[in-house]
């Protein structure tokens, strides 16, 4: 063999390699949360309450109180988000500031997520006087979630072509009007899958509600926007670190881990399924 | 020009984008419901003076322009002008077909709709006078509800055309519309631009000679940013007055 093809084969390999190493580590990742929690996973486990402090019963409310933050950080995020892009987009003049801010909003992104939380406890439980609740929480992860649905709903608005909008001025119609009938509609699957994806990522987090919103314990589901709630991954770190019974408690938190897991995956998959769907449509 | 009215009167326009000056000084008379054929090489500006007409350049920062474009007299660069209400009287349409990603119906209904239009019988009526007009009527009236990017490129561009004119503007723009579409569609095109001469002014950016000297009743020859020769089509083409145009016309650069 010349010494070309010796290369060309080394490189192939290690490429190979890698990809196999990541599938495998994936692999096993999942088939161990799988595994361990599957056993306890039960219809029962989705639907009741934890009982004898943690170390029985299941994790309702947690998954409810998820489902809470999620659309909490939602009604946070995506209308700062999408008229935060529209202005960097549409209206923003090409300035040194502009560009700072844009800077900024991304360097947000990189911001660890205790820091976040940190901040929530600040601000919203304290400053604002929203207490630990789900208000609070949602906030936190709505601020939290900014910079990605930003840096998505930026993405979509530029991948819509020049023409159209310059179609809609050409007939009268101002920039508001071009951006609201023509750019958005336009724009929307991009935008509904970066935030599908910045919603993933929230319901997995911990650090930002520990101190906002999640509590190990409570009487009944949330009752008001303004009651702490139990959530998914807060409730896996309870079973983990608080309580007495960890033989019996460590099977649990690898149920809830493989409720989460599969939770997250589920949205994904959808983001996914979406993409391809409008993908299909436009032809652009 | 002779026995013409005036649409449209070009007076020392300049455009600068930055440093560079991209017009000199173009000064034009646009006569109404006439076609009027701007031609000239690629980048000599023929479609930065035609965008200047509605204003379409006041999207680019750098862009600063001198001189007047008088619409029925009055400057469209003045300053009471909201430069919105002029591209409601001023339609164009673009080199490349640029249907919204919306129905047919919703394309030609867009512009009332941005205008303000709520009654949908008044709207349905307006839609298909215009696509009639366009000569698209035939082609589409049953699938009307259908995507217009399922449409062919010339059925398209005929789709922008309609959405132009259903706002019934009174000059209408188009930038190289044939430009980007097969002979047979492009046949369509000019027919249809023949057609539409009757009720609106229209200014026609080409770089197709043929084309200028097919649909246009006066033609003008722009170089480098300058206006080198306006006049009657016909004349232009058999007795140009000045050596660049000869040239530019039998081919000799350009």
């Amino acid at each position: 063999m010349e010494a070309r093809q010796v290369k060309e084969k080394f490189w192939f390999f290690l490429c190979g390699l890698a990809m196999v190493v990541i599938g495998l580590a994936l692999g096993v990742l999942v088939g161990f949360i799988a595994f361990k929690g599957g056993r306890v996973l039960s219809l029962e486990f989705l639907f009741s309450f934890p009982r004898h402090g943690m170390s029985e019963g299941g994790i309702f409310p947690a998954i409810v109180g998820t489902l809470y933050l999620v659309l909490g950080s939602i009604l946070v995020s995506l209308p700062l988000g999408v008229f935060s892009a529209v202005y960097l987009v549409e209206y923003a003049p090409a300035h040194p500031v502009v560009r700072a801010i844009r800077s900024a909003i991304h360097c947000l992104a990189g911001v660890p997520s205790v820091v976040f939380g940190l901040f929530g406890l600040s601000v919203f439980v304290k400053l604002f006087g929203f207490g630990v609740s789900i208000v609070s929480g949602s906030l936190t992860l709505g601020i939290m979630s900014l910079p990605v649905v930003i840096a998505s709903c930026e993405e979509a608005l530029r991948s819509v072509p020049h023409a159209f909008r310059e179609a809609s001025l050409a007939l009268g119609a101002d920039r508001w009007t071009t951006v609201r009938r023509v750019v958005l509609p336009a724009a929307f699957p991009g935008i509904l899958t970066g935030l599908i994806l910045a919603v993933g990522r929230v319901a997995g987090e911990t650090a930002p509600i520990m101190f906002t919103a999640a509590t190990f314990y409570a009487r009944g589901l949330p009752r008001s926007p303004f009651d702490r709630v139990l959530a998914l991954p807060y409730h896996i770190y309870g079973l983990m670190t608080e309580g007495t019974r960890p033989e019996k408690q460590i099977p649990l938190a690898y149920g809830t881990a493989l409720v989460l897991l599969i939770l997250v995956l589920l949205v994904n998959f959808s983001a996914i399924l979406l993409r391809r769907r409008f993908r299909m449509v436009r032809k652009w | 020009m002779l026995g013409e009215k005036t649409k449209l009167s070009i007076r020392n326009f300049s455009v600068f984008f930055g440093e560079k000056q991209i017009l000199y000084d173009v000064t034009l008379d646009i006569p109404e419901n006439r076609v009027t054929a701007i031609i000239g090489p690629s980048g000599c500006g023929k479609s930065t003076l035609l965008r200047s007409i509605n204003r379409m350049n006041d999207f680019y920062e750098n862009l600063r322009v001198q001189g007047e474009i008088l619409l029925d007299g009055k400057n469209v660069y003045g300053d009471s002008v909201d430069p919105v209400a002029l591209r409601r009287r001023i339609g164009m349409v673009f080199q490349r077909p640029n249907p919204f990603p919306k129905s047919i119906f919703e394309n030609v209904a867009y512009g009332l709709r941005v205008q303000g239009w709520k009654n949908r019988r008044a709207i349905q009526e307006r839609v298909e006078e215009s696509l009639k007009a366009a000569a698209l009527w035939d082609e589409v009236k049953d699938r009307l509800h259908a995507s217009a990017l399922e449409l062919s490129g010339g059925q398209q561009q005929r789709l922008c055309i309609a959405r132009a004119i259903a706002v019934e503007p009174e000059i209408l723009l188009m930038d190289e519309p044939a430009s980007a579409l097969d002979p047979i569609a492009t046949a369509r095109i000019e027919e249809l631009i023949k057609k539409l001469r009757e009720r609106y002014t229209i200014v026609l950016v080409t770089h197709n000679m043929q084309e200028a000297a097919r649909v246009s009743d006066y033609t003008a020859f722009l170089l480098m940013g300058r206006l080198i020769e306006f006049g009657p089509t016909a004349q232009i083409f058999t007795n140009p007055r000045r050596k660049e145009t000869e040239d530019y016309l039998t081919g000799r650069f350009g």
